[in-house]
């Protein structure tokens, strides 16, 4: 070794640059995804407010409350193009803002990017089917379901 | 009057026994410093130094004393020892301080003292880690006054209301107490961290500067302001007083003015 060299004992040990790999940023992340991810949560979050008390209220509180809850009440209030929004938003911005809430948890405390990516595959996953399943149930909801001219079993409806 | 320099005589007469400052009170002290040597050990350990200090004694005080006195190979490092140079930020007793900044009798010294390496960064030897992180976010915000106009004959005049605008952020020493006590930091060491975001504000609310566009797009990287969870663990660490946590809120607000 040259006599003017000065050995770096941090190079062995956090390999080739003056700075350990899992310090340097891969690549700049150009669009702004995270800001509007950022900006969704607390808007939604706003909103959800409305939404869920709104939801609690008319559900729980209003008329005969607890007690009037069944396929009945349900099957009524989806006939109300009016719900159908509102249950519509809620379960949009509910899932949407909670899976974000989570990814953000996964990015906080995931320390493998495997574990990383494997957790995001199962959360995209589980939300992907929820939204879909509860926006088709919502629009297709039939109090009356016929199944073969027999009607299903739910004793609210006329006899056909 | 060459020879004689003496102290000029008192002008007020004391009494005996004033004017020394008094008597100190001193009391006996445990520090638990965690202990770290690759050479000997890949594994971190706690060595305990009892040590008798003084009521006006610092941390760093006594890490002189056990440096000096005890164990010669304790390593630590402190430049200015006055809360200036931000040099001797470490963990004390569970929270980031300066070790020049914090008195001994501030603690409870009926238990040892906890004393470890700020978290986050690679620790080289004992206290000290690796900033070089740290200071490569520093730099990557462009910590610099940039100006595209002419260049001035005389200095570049501020008003005070502009001058207050960033002053709190002015204040930063670069100890990293800030980043090295965020959560985030702790698991992503890509985050920009408290630190340069600080130093970001401090000039692109500068109405000097004209280069807060530039700053504000790096910043708005996935590593950048949206990563902040505001658990406000900066500002609770900043020797400072900094309102850190604030800070980051007016660099999230000013890019989402600048892109909505």
């Amino acid at each position: 070794m040259d006599a003017t060299q000065i050995q770096s004992p941090r190079a062995a040990k956090v390999g080739a640059g003056r700075v350990a790999p899992q310090y340097n940023r891969s690549g700049s992340s150009k669009g702004n995804f995270e800001m509007f991810a950022w900006l969704f949560m607390r808007l939604s979050g706003v909103v959800l407010v409305v939404l869920i008390f709104g939801h609690l209220a008319v559900n729980l509180l209003v008329g005969e409350g607890i007690h009037a809850i069944d396929f009945g009440f349900v099957a009524g209030k989806w006939a109300d193009p009016f719900w159908q929004v509102w249950d519509l938003a809620m379960l949009w911005l509910a899932m949407l803002h909670g899976t974000n809430g989570v990814r953000t948890i996964i990015n906080d405390y995931a320390e493998k990017d495997a574990t990383r990516l494997w957790l995001k595959t199962v959360l995209y996953a589980a939300t992907l089917v929820i939204v879909v399943l509860g926006t088709l149930v919502i629009f297709t909801f039939d109090p009356c379901p016929v199944a073969n001219g027999v009607q299903l079993p739910g004793g609210f409806c006329p006899a056909p | 009057m060459s020879a004689e320099l003496a102290e000029p005589a008192s002008k007020i007469e004391l009494p005996a026994g004033v004017g020394g400052g008094g008597e100190i009170p001193s009391f006996d002290v445990t520090l638990r410093v965690r202990r770290y040597n690759p050479e000997v050990s890949e594994d971190a350990t706690w060595d305990d130094f009892k040590v008798t200090m003084y009521g006006t004694d610092r941390v760093l005080d006594a890490l002189h004393k056990i440096k000096w006195e005890i164990d010669g190979s304790v390593s630590f490092r402190r430049s200015c020892a006055h809360g200036v140079c931000g040099s001797d930020a470490m963990r004390i007793n569970g929270r980031n301080r300066l070790a020049c900044k914090t008195l001994l009798k501030d603690l409870d010294t009926s238990k040892p003292i906890t004393v470890e390496p700020i978290k986050g960064l690679p620790v080289e030897k004992d206290l000290i880690v690796d900033m070089e992180p740290f200071f490569q976010s520093f730099r990557e915000v462009m910590p610099f006054l940039i100006n595209r106009g002419h260049e001035p004959t005389k200095e570049r005049l501020q008003s005070a209301e502009d001058r207050e605008r960033f002053d709190d952020t002015t204040k930063c020493i670069l100890c990293a107490a800030c980043t090295s006590s965020c959560p985030v930091f702790w698991t992503d060491g890509q985050y920009f961290g408290p630190a340069a975001i600080v130093n970001a504000h401090r000039f692109i609310f500068d109405s000097r500067d004209d280069a807060g566009d530039m700053r504000l797009e790096i910043l708005n990287d996935k590593e950048g302001v949206w990563r902040c969870r505001t658990t406000f663990n900066c500002s609770e660490a900043c020797p400072r007083g900094i309102q850190v946590t604030k800070a980051i809120a007016e660099v999230k607000q000013a890019i989402l003015a600048r892109k909505i």
